[in-house]
């Protein structure tokens, strides 16, 4: 069966370069003048145009890319694939002579490591990980204080209020959501101690599809507003789309999470925005591309938190002025240790 | 035995047919979608890198062993979805197992791997039992209790979970390196020392056993019976609903050996990174093999070949990986149409030969009477 498939393909390859030609979809050939320094972008599931996590990766690398004139090259995970697709995307991309990789995701941990290893002449930088499986000469590991900055958009949104009912949409129960969930309950309580919060997750691991689902963040968010909430925090990357319709729809408020997703969202749903959590993904990425064309790359985790504004809120449509000097208040209360934002929720 | 060239010659006549009409379908749908048609067959008519070629095997291997655990229900004309389900609680129950490190080295690994299996099996029973029982669709049920697994793993994940420092990831407990299956290495002869799974031969175990289990002995004649006709395996003293058990058990047990060369070979625990849908795929590959022992083999390797090779799709040629995706559906859906088509072709042929020599015998007889 095999040849016969090698054979076919032959005959069909052959057919298509006669009848296709006329398209013009060869690949474009990379011939340059100078030097640039070749950047390959491994995105987690959901890829460029999520509004959210990936994208605001994707905004560090364009930032970089006007001001050194990078060349780039990016590809996405697909939701349940294999440790061997992951590795072999990295492999790929040094394959095509993108000689400097951004891997954006926790599950890429292992594979950067080991192709890092296989290549040690090849830059890496790897978003939320600095496990010993990551580390390595060449890996520049990017990790935040997502709870920090969580912290002070659960405040926001407690501050907000006026049913006393506030709500959180994860986008897949793992560690790392949990950390937002963490501090956002933890910033709403601080703010008003008997604080109603409903919390939700979208879907379970080992199934991610609850960062890429419209509905199910909508359905959540409907459900949350209609029993009394009034503001939602979303952490499910492009679901979260869904909770600001569910909030455009209802009438209500809903934070947004990564980018300023009062600029990167939907524009009919923007006025529903009342801030975002930054996580300054895009920061993180910057930094490491910015190393590259400077030569002053250097491995080993940089965290990025309130202290370096690695995370914070957005006050895009000035819709949280009035309360923004309390909000300024518990931030310099967390950067000078006054306040220390858990990681992970109480058990209940 | 004489070579039946006609049988041969429909065998091979549905695949091709299948392949062709998924090549001038997903062509269809590229010129549809305005991407670069050329470059794109470019990638995926591209000989395997070495090291692509081992993790197509790997993958392949893997989707074998799911493959054969829908199989076995197949043949009982059970519809097993629930091998997504069985799998993923079964190689959490030997992670956790084997990581606790109670036995040392081959041992641990034999006994997790039985563990696997009689995790996968009990996960399987529930439907089964609920199918004799109650009569309930093993389809339903089994849907039903993949959503289950992913909650109850998801819930005893986190009571289970190691905190690694400065990783966001979960996971249960690293195996100790004397209780890892160390992989095959190819460098002889691929320029890669990346290594195939030491488990393969675990699944090509379970290809044989399953071949000989159906072809050779009673309990595979009384299992391909009931498929074919439940009332003519009532009426020959088959106990149907012991079968229907049998067979959901034997089924959730192989679905327990799916993530053993994961766990031992490439994750060494269990996260909420593990590989998901594996139930699925070996479902659409066990169609493409047509159950067939060496079949399912081609099709495993098919199918890894195509979703390792949509890697280069989204860097080379700048399309979506989804594309893969739909491509494996079309072919899927065209090999189900194509077999079909090519069934009542060969009807049509047997029918036709039949006739054609009844009414030569008829001639004969009549110029007989005459004489």
């Amino acid at each position: 069966m095999h040849k016969v498939i090698k054979s076919i393909a032959v005959v069909a390859a052959a057919a298509l370069t006669l009848t296709a030609c006329s398209t013009g979809g060869a690949a474009p050939s990379a011939s340059d003048t100078g030097p640039k320094i070749k950047i390959g972008m491994a995105y987690d599931v959901g890829g460029r145009g999520d509004q959210s996590f990936n994208d605001s990766a994707a905004l560090g690398l364009d930032k970089a890319a006007k001001e050194f004139g990078v060349e780039t090259k990016e590809a996405a995970a697909t939701n349940g694939e294999s440790e061997s697709a992951r590795e072999e995307r990295l492999n790929q991309l040094i394959d095509a002579g993108y000689t400097n990789i951004v891997a954006v995701g926790f599950a890429y941990a292992p594979s950067v490591g080991k192709v890092a290893k296989a290549n040690p002449d090849v830059k890496f930088a790897i978003v939320d990980d600095a496990s010993e499986a990551s580390t390595g000469d060449n890996i520049m590991n990017i990790t935040f204080a997502e709870n920090e900055g969580s912290f002070l958009v659960g405040a926001a949104a407690a501050l907000k209020s006026t049913t006393g009912h506030i709500g959180f949409v994860g986008g897949v129960q793992i560690g790392l959501i949990e950390k937002f969930e963490a501090g956002f309950v933890a910033g709403a309580k601080a703010v008003k101690p008997d604080i109603k919060i409903s919390v939700k997750y979208l879907t379970q691991p080992p199934d991610f599809s609850g960062f890429a689902s419209v509905d199910k963040g909508k359905a959540a968010a409907e459900g949350m507003y209609q029993g009394g909430a009034d503001v939602v925090y979303h952490a499910a990357g492009g679901s979260g789309g869904g909770v600001f319709s569910a909030a455009k729809a209802a009438g209500k408020m809903a934070i947004g999470v990564d980018s300023d997703q009062a600029l990167t969202a939907a524009e009919d749903v923007r006025s529903v925005i009342i801030t975002s959590m930054l996580k300054r993904v895009d920061v993180g990425v910057y930094t490491f591309i910015k190393s590259i064309h400077d030569g002053s790359f250097k491995a080993g985790n940089n965290v990025f938190d309130l202290k370096v504004d690695g995370v914070g809120y957005s006050t895009t449509g000035g819709k949280i002025d009035d309360i923004k000097a309390q909000l300024d208040a518990y931030k310099a209360d967390i950067i000078s240790g006054k306040i220390t934002v858990p990681a992970a929720p109480a058990k209940k | 035995m004489k070579l039946d060239l006609r049988r041969i010659g429909l065998a091979v006549a549905a695949p091709v047919l299948a392949i062709g009409v998924a090549l001038i379908l997903a062509t269809l749908i590229l010129l549809v979608a305005g991407d670069p048609v050329v470059a794109v067959w470019q990638v995926l008519f591209k000989a395997p890198l070495p090291r692509q070629v081992v993790a197509i095997v790997n993958e392949a291997t893997v989707l074998y062993l799911s493959a054969v655990a829908v199989a076995i229900g197949f043949k009982m004309n059970l519809f097993n979805i629930g091998v997504d389900g069985q799998y993923r609680v079964a190689s959490f129950a030997a992670a956790v197992f084997a990581g606790a490190n109670f036995l040392p080295g081959w041992l641990n690994i034999a006994v997790a791997i039985v563990i696997s299996m009689i995790t996968g099996a009990l996960w399987a029973l529930i439907a089964g039992a609920l199918k004799v029982g109650r009569g309930v669709s093993e389809v339903i049920s089994t849907i039903m209790l993949n959503y289950i697994a992913t909650y109850l793993v998801a819930f005893f994940l986190k009571m289970a979970a190691v905190k690694v420092e400065g990783s966001n990831a979960t996971s249960t407990a690293v195996l100790a390196e004397d209780s890892r299956v160390p992989g095959i290495s190819v460098n002889w002869l691929l320029a890669t020392n990346n290594k195939i799974y030491g488990l393969i031969f675990l699944a090509i175990a379970v290809g044989f056993i399953y071949w000989f289990v159906l072809n050779k002995t009673r309990f595979g004649f009384d299992l391909r019976a009931t498929g074919q006709s439940e009332t003519a395996a009532v009426a020959s003293g088959i106990n149907v609903k012991k079968m229907v058990l049998a067979s959901m058990v034997i089924s959730g047990a192989a679905a327990g050996l799916v993530g053993m060369p994961l766990l031992f070979g490439q994750d060494y625990a269990y996260g909420d990174t593990v590989q998901a849908g594996l139930g699925f795929a070996g479902i659409s590959v066990a169609l493409l093999g047509r159950n067939h022992p060496a079949g399912m083999a081609i099709a495993a390797l098919l199918w890894g070949y195509l979703s390792q090779i949509s890697n280069g799709l989204q860097i080379s040629a700048g399309v979506s990986d989804k594309l893969v995706l739909i491509i494996q559906g079309i072919i899927v859906l065209s090999v189900v149409i194509a077999y079909e088509v090519v069934r009542r072709a060969g009807l049509r042929l047997e029918q036709r030969r039949v006739a054609s020599e009844l009414a030569a015998q008829a001639s004969t007889k009549t110029e007989e009477v005459a004489v």
